[in-house]
């Protein structure tokens, strides 16, 4: 079957995969937290229309559940809650630079073209049209974890976090017309204590080093300080 | 007798193109709140400069006199490639869109050549800059096209038009990202506000216009002209390749008065979301340019890939 062929909701739910997909590379490129935070719960509106339209085209009521839910929990609460912490803690001037991110870039898009390659043999023995946007699904999931690799921030990593869990959602919707009802309470409950233990995390780690950069708890390391002995000693003994 | 449609239609093109640049900036004066000139003064400003004699530096080269001829012809020829009116015409059949690419590439060189010509600080300036930004968005630019060429499978750009017509409505995903890339790269390539400011001539940021500061007379209104036709060229790529209904599909003479009429409405409305966009934008800061560049990239890349995941036949 073309792709021309095919009705209009596989059509706009196919073309908001590829912006599901476009906003994990704005995630990725992104040094401010607050903006980080805004495309974040962009992809959760989007994820949230991909599922009012499947749940039409489709004709299945429970999605209409969980897009609601992923309104309620991955567009609002969420992304406020994250955006209360970078406010208390007073990050939101701090701009990020991104030590090398046009590498990062290019390997977000190689990142996609492998879930490509390894997604085909499985795509190409089934024959709905949607499935093909079970590869944008799992570049997402790994977009998500580059993001958390790539940036130092906490609260980015939780945000990467819970991208690389719409990336699964995305999937399920896509592939499997909607999971049962209990399995996406489940997760909903999930990502909600989630998103409550991750706030806690915030709040030790800042009183233990008084910052949400995760690069300085490298500082918690004794060997950091020992190193420049051990190399005065390393080139005594050489002298 | 095709052909006589396609020397028409290349006329059309270069007789509208000042007209599309007083209406942009009869929008921009209206939406800053300031008083417009007529719609037809790029006209009278042509006009005026083609009276005038040029001054030529003792220092210029036979090449600084040549150059605005060579910008202008090579222009004109990037100008009948594209489908204006009607598609299916002899001279967008003897070329492609790569074709086309290699027109702007080839002006752009000899502009640069001829602001570096007399030795001027502000020349040399602003041809190292024009290169620098022409050196990243002319792969964006060939990204994107390269999406709508695969979709039509062929590079060819009035064939890809009527394939897109042929097709009916289509949402796809990958003209989506082609689209935006594209209208990145036609910011860009035309010296438009986020990149360079066709305004004013502040030393600091200003690239094409440092270019062209030797030029004067019937020199400086055949460039002016060549700048205007270049942005009529963009807005009819994007107008034409994304939004193609009402193009000509046959030479009788109400199917190309209504491609003329679609075409110049279509490029109305371009002009307002472009004058609304210079509005709201500042301009950026010269060494931000390239991240805004390798986003087009990024776009157009995006756009083949999801060409190649998401629509994917089966």
């Amino acid at each position: 079957m073309n792709f021309e062929q095919t009705d209009f909701y596989t059509q706009a739910i196919l073309s908001m995969a590829a912006l599901v997909g476009l906003t994990s590379f704005l995630m990725l490129g992104q040094g401010r937290l607050l903006r980080l935070i805004f495309v974040f719960a962009l992809q959760g509106l989007l994820l949230t229309l991909t599922t009012t339209l499947a749940a039409y085209s489709l004709d299945n009521p429970h999605l209409y559940i969980s897009a609601v839910l992923t309104l309620v929990l991955k567009v609002l609460f969420v992304p406020w809650m994250l955006r209360r912490e970078v406010l208390l803690m007073n990050m939101h001037r701090d701009v990020q630079a991104l030590a090398n991110k046009t590498t990062v870039m290019l390997g977000g898009a190689s990142l996609m073209v492998f879930s490509y390659y390894v997604l085909h043999p499985i795509v190409q023995t089934t024959s709905p049209v949607m499935l093909n946007a079970l590869a944008v699904s799992l570049s997402v999931v790994l977009l998500g974890m580059l993001l958390m690799i790539s940036h130092r921030q906490a609260v980015a990593h939780v945000v990467g976090f819970m991208s690389i869990e719409n990336g699964l959602f995305f999937a399920a919707i896509v592939a499997t017309k909607g999971m049962p009802m209990v399995v996406e309470l489940g997760i909903a409950f999930d990502v909600l204590v989630a998103a409550v233990l991750f706030g806690i995390f915030f709040l030790h780690i800042r009183t233990s080093i008084d910052s949400l950069d995760v690069d300085l708890l490298n500082r918690l390391h004794e060997t950091d300080d020992a190193k420049p002995d051990a190399s005065a000693i390393a080139t005594g003994v050489e002298l | 007798m095709n052909w006589l449609i396609a020397i028409f239609q290349t006329a059309l093109f270069v007789a509208l193109a000042p007209l599309l640049a007083g209406w942009l900036k009869c929008c921009k004066c209206y939406l800053q709140n300031r008083k417009a000139p007529s719609i037809f003064q790029p006209y009278r400003d042509l006009r005026k400069l083609a009276h005038k004699q040029p001054v030529v530096s003792e220092q210029a080269s036979w090449l600084f006199v040549t150059a605005p001829y060579l910008i202008f012809s090579a222009t004109v020829l990037a100008a009948s490639v594209v489908p204006l009116i009607a598609v299916d015409l002899p001279t967008s059949a003897s070329a492609d869109v790569i074709v086309m690419v290699g027109f702007f590439a080839f002006a752009r060189f000899f502009l640069a050549l001829a602001g570096l010509d007399v030795g001027t600080a502000f020349g040399g300036m602003g041809s190292s800059r024009e290169m620098t930004i022409s050196s990243l968005a002319e792969p964006a630019m060939l990204m994107a096209v390269f999406t709508l060429t695969m979709t039509a499978s062929t590079t060819n750009l009035s064939e890809a038009i009527a394939h897109v017509l042929g097709e009916g409505l289509v949402l796809r995903p990958s003209f989506v990202f082609a689209l935006f890339a594209l209208l990145l790269v036609a910011v860009a390539e035309t010296g438009r506000v986020p990149v360079d400011n066709p305004a004013t001539h502040l030393e600091l940021t200003m690239i094409h216009e440092a270019m062209i500061l030797e030029y004067s007379g019937r020199h400086l209104a055949l460039i002016e002209w060549a700048s205007q036709l270049k942005l009529m060229l963009y807005g009819v790529l994007i107008a034409n390749i994304f939004l193609p209904w009402g193009i000509a599909e046959s030479f009788s003479p109400a199917a190309l008065g209504y491609g003329l009429l679609a075409i110049m409405g279509k490029l109305l409305v371009l002009a307002i979301v472009l004058a609304l966009a210079e509005t709201l934008v500042a301009k950026m800061r010269l060494f931000r340019v390239q991240e805004y560049l390798s986003f087009a990239y990024l776009l157009g890349l995006l756009g083949m890939l999801s060409h190649i995941i998401l629509e994917a036949a089966r």
